[in-house]
Order: structure tokens, then sequence, then C-alpha cells
């Protein structure tokens, strides 16, 4: 199942062409710039706003097609939405904003209960809005759209009125809600913490047109997109546990067709995690490497060379089995190792450079 | 120095309160209706209906009691209808009164409501409606409590303003003692008979103190209410 999106809209000098397909259930991140249409894309998703043209399909079902004239009010979409700003209704008690939209929908698979576990707010339920912190107030906000039992949930920002402690409380249980409930979740942010932790697929918009898209891993390992022009650019893998060595207090992680070695691990054999791999850890070398405290020596080849002019360095994609690394090194380097694209090179990781991200 | 209020005197005071009572019961949700459509609904010729709710602000009192008079007269097109369909007459009664005052006190009602419907965060009734709320479940669970501390407001001040209304009172419903005569008109009588001035003083300092208490009802109501809300 997929959700289909397409939409025009112009406004007084901007103007918005969006097409993107993303995967249901998962969380697709829409990720861009401040003023790149994003919250406007959210906005015509849940109907709140209408676009010149736009069609919207979720798992198959068309809410709205400019072509054969449907347009469903918002009241009518089961599309929640999470707004940045909370939006709790002040003259009610947390427990009847749960409430609010479970009472208009049709009875579904999210119980009030399990809810108000997953989100931790079961100590909030008899208090209102207004004596509530940003963050719990968030927490409700999003138990409340999820009651309505949407068919789709869209988050817009829902972190970036926080600051940074808040935001660590409120993240995992959004890894929680991802992996309890199956549902399609589209999230924008412009954190790339959020992407990285929570990010199936993402959508990139610059300009209110879409940059790139695609599933996470291939976003992140690509040296031509934004994410690679940042300082903490890396590649992001997804990996099992293949198994652990306590005797020499390492932990065996499989994926991208090779296997890494990383500090030992407290997760059983087979469980699925996330690690990321930053580009500027990733060393570069032409033959293997004598008496050196690296543990994974991985052979590759370089699939792209992208110079970095502002940083007088070179970020190059190394493509192993299962997919890319991005390494960044300097151009002497590039230059010394005589490195080719298409050409075989090997890539140096630390084991302690790995970040391990719970999935 | 002020005598006692007379029997004849409590019942003026007896019937304003009932008058007033009666404008704003009937009034006021007719001003939230209207109120609402001002606030939130795009048609032609709203700043019509918005001049024309406003006019009895700005016309003589007197002039308003003459339209009614000739709408509402008997052998005016609503009053004529209105007695040959229930039986009901307005002019010279008590219910016309009623209607008179809140015909007067109709445009500060729409105002008050209409300034506390437009003053609740758009934001909210947008989440409601994403949460499958209708047009007029917003209405009844989001719009109207949250301007609950305005509707109050406007019925208290418009009960407090019927208390002194005149000139379309006296105009459409005449001065009955017992049936039409409200405080102001039975101290307007009171000042035109001979050594009525005692009688005038004793029924002022009862319509002042209605007055007041009105205003600081008024005040600490909305206080309590905002406070409710967390404003």
């Amino acid at each position: 199942m997929s959700l289909d999106i397409s939409l025009r809209h112009r406004f007084v000098g901007v103007s918005l062409d969006i097409a993107f397909t993303a995967p249901s259930p998962g969380v697709t991140v829409v990720f861009g710039p401040s003023g790149a249409g994003k919250s406007t894309t959210l906005a015509a998703i849940a109907g709140l706003l209408r676009p010149d043209a736009c069609r919207i399909a979720v798992d198959g079902t068309l809410l709205a097609d400019t072509g054969s004239g449907i347009w469903l009010a918002p009241e009518r979409r089961g599309v929640g939405l999470v707004f940045q700003d909370a939006r709790l209704f002040p003259h009610m008690s947390v427990a009847r904003n749960l409430r609010y939209g479970q009472r208009r929908a049709a009875p579904g698979p999210i119980a009030f209960d399990a809810v108000v576990d997953l989100l931790g707010i079961a100590a909030l339920l008899d208090r209102r809005p207004h004596s509530l912190s940003g963050g719990e107030r968030q927490r409700v906000a999003i138990g409340r759209a999820l009651l309505a039992q949407p068919r789709l949930l869209l988050m817009d920002e829902p972190l970036a009125s926080l600051d940074e402690a808040r935001k660590a409380e409120i993240l995992p249980f959004l890894i929680r809600l991802k992996t309890t409930l199956n549902l399609p979740v589209i999230y924008v942010t412009h954190a790339i913490e959020e992407v990285l932790r929570l990010a199936d697929a993402m959508v990139m918009i610059e300009d209110g047109k879409v940059v790139a898209s695609g599933p996470i891993a291939d976003m992140a390992g690509r040296a031509d997109l934004p994410l690679a022009r940042r300082d903490d650019a890396g590649a992001l893998v997804a990996c099992t546990v293949a198994g652990h060595d306590t005797q020499r207090a390492m932990t065996r992680l499989a994926g991208l067709g090779t296997t890494f070695l990383v500090p030992l691990l407290d997760y059983a054999p087979g469980t699925a995690l996330r690690v990321r791999i930053p580009a500027r850890e990733v060393i570069l070398a032409g033959k293997r490497p004598e008496a050196i405290s690296v543990q994974n020596v991985l052979e590759g080849r370089v699939r792209r060379i992208l110079a970095e002019a502002s940083r007088h360095a070179m970020l190059v994609e190394v493509a192993l089995p299962g997919g890319d690394l991005l390494s960044r090194v300097t151009p002497d380097a590039v230059f010394r190792l005589g490195l080719v694209e298409g050409g075989p090179v090997l890539a140096l990781v630390k084991s302690t450079s790995i970040e391990v991200l719970a999935s | 120095m002020i005598p006692a209020l007379s029997p004849d005197d409590w019942e003026a005071v007896r019937l304003t309160l009932g008058v007033a009572a009666r404008a704003v019961g009937f009034g006021l949700p007719v001003a939230v209706a209207v109120a609402w459509v001002l606030a939130r609904v795009q048609f032609p010729g709203r700043t019509l209906v918005n001049a024309v709710v406003h006019m009895p602000l700005v016309l003589p009192p007197v002039v308003t009691g003459w339209l009614l008079l000739i709408t509402f007269g008997v052998r005016g097109p609503l009053g004529a209808l209105l007695q040959e369909w229930f039986g009901v007459r307005l002019v010279f009664t008590t219910a016309g009164a009623s209607l008179a005052s809140a015909v007067m006190i109709f445009p500060v009602m729409v105002r008050a409501v209409r300034l506390s419907l437009e003053a609740a965060d758009p934001g909210l009734e947008q989440a409601a409606r994403t949460l499958g709320a209708g047009r007029l479940d917003r209405l009844f669970t989001i719009a109207l409590p949250l301007a609950a501390p305005g509707i109050v407001v406007a019925a208290i001040i418009g009960y407090a303003t019927c208390l002194g209304e005149f000139g379309a009172v006296i105009t459409f419903a005449a001065n009955i003692p017992g049936q039409t005569q409200t405080l102001p008109l039975a101290i307007y009588a009171a000042l035109q008979s001979p050594g009525g001035e005692a009688r005038a003083a004793a029924l002022s300092m009862v319509a002042m103190v209605l007055a007041f208490a009105g205003l600081l009802l008024a005040e600490w109501i909305g206080r309590r209410l905002n406070a409710a809300l967390g404003r």
C-alpha cells in the first residue's frame, strides 16, 4: 500500500508543484528549509487548504482528485493532523480533548488506554491544557489525533516549538508509536535528528518543488543531495545484529551486504537496528593497512566523487554490495590514492565511530 | 430623606426586571445567531445586514419605537398577522415593552458576541475539523464555549441596559402602570406630577443600584469565565 500525493498551487509570488509516493505503513519525512512549502503540502493533504489542482490517494482511497472533481472536506477525510502548536481545546480536560475525535470516528483499532499508555499521559487526564508543559501538550495532541482512528497521520513540526530537553522527552514516544501502530505517517521537519531516528522514507522539498525522494538509506548515502552538504553528513544503514563476541567485547552487525564490528551492544541477535556512519569518520585506502586499530576494512568501488568547494573537501560515494557509504576526504587524498569513479577502494570505519540508533 | 417605596413603585421595579429578562431571553439567541453569521459567513449584503443590526444604536429611540409601531401595530404588516394567527397583540402590552427593549439592546449584544467569536483562535476550529467535526458540531462544541465569556457579558450588559430603555418603550408600549410602566417611565411620570420629586429620587436610586450591580457582575463573571479557559 502507498500514499500518492500530487498538488499544484500558486500563491502571490510562490508556486508549489509537489508530487511524491510514500510507503504505507511507514514514516515519510518531508524535509526542507522554512518556506519551502512543507506546511502548505500538509494543509492540502488534510483538506484545510484547497490547491489549484491535486490528487491525493491513501492506500487506494481517493481523498481529492481535481480531474474527477473529488474533494472531501477535512472532517470527512480521516486524516489526523498534529500541529506545531498542539491546538488543544482550552475549555476541555485532557480526557475530553482525547475523546473529541474518537467520539466522532467509526470504531477503530486504536484504543484509548493503549494511546494513554503509549504516550505516558495517564496522570494528565483530568488536567486542563493551560496547566500542561509544552511537551505534555504535544503528547496529548498526538494522542487526540491518533484516537480519531486516522487512515493517515500528518505531523507538522511537532517538536519545533519545544526546547532540547522536551524534544528528547518526546522522541522516544514517537519511535514507540512508529513501531507499535501500523499507520502511514507524513512528518514535516527541518531537524536532522528527527529524520535520522524516525524516517523510513524522505521527500526533500526546496522552493516548492521535490528535489529528491526515496527510502531514507538511499537518500542519506547520496553525495549530491542537500543532506550531504551538512557537516554531519553520513550514511544511514539498516542492520541486524548478527552475533556477539563477548571475549573481544564486540558485536557483529549485518548490513550493506557485509558485516561491521561495533563495541558490544545489548541487543539480541536478529534485532533490527539503524546505524549512522558519519562521512568524516570513513577513511579511504588503496591497499589493506597493517597494524592499525581500525576494525572494519570494507572493499568497495568508487561510485561518484563530488567536490565540496566551500570546504576544500571531496565527498566520495563508496559502493558496497548492499548500498553506499559516504566518505569526506581532502582533494589531495583523492589525488594521492588515484581514486577514479568505478575504481576499487577500501573504506576503513572505526568501530567507535558508528552511531547506533535504535530502530 | 428618601421615602420608602410604595407598592406601586415595587410593581414598577418588578415589571422592569421581568421585561428585561424577557428581552434578553428572547433577544440573546437571535443575537448569537446573527453574530455568528456576521463573523463566519461570507455572503453578499453582509455590510447591509450589519448596518441594519446597528440601526437602533444610532437612531433616535423614538424613531425605533415608531418603526415598531407601524410594523407590529394592530394594522401593521406583522402586527396584523400576529393578531390574526395567534391572537397576540404587542402594542401597549408588557410583551411589547419587552420587544422594544430587545430591539434596543440587540446591537450591543450582537457586537459583544461577535467580538468574542472573532477573538477565538481559528486554529482550534481547524483542529476540530481534522478530528471529524462538521460546521454545526464545531459551533456548539468549540466556537460557542470559547465565546461563552462574551455571551454572558453581552447578556448582563444587555439586561442592565434594558432597565433604562425609555424612548422606544414609551412610543411602542406606552406608559401604563402595572403593564408597561418600567422604572424610567415611572420616574418620568413621577416628575410630571406635582410633588413627585421624592418618588422620582427613590426610583432613581433603585435604578442606579441596579445598573451598578449589573456592571460589577458582568466584570466579575467575565473574569471568572476567562480564567476557566486559561486566558
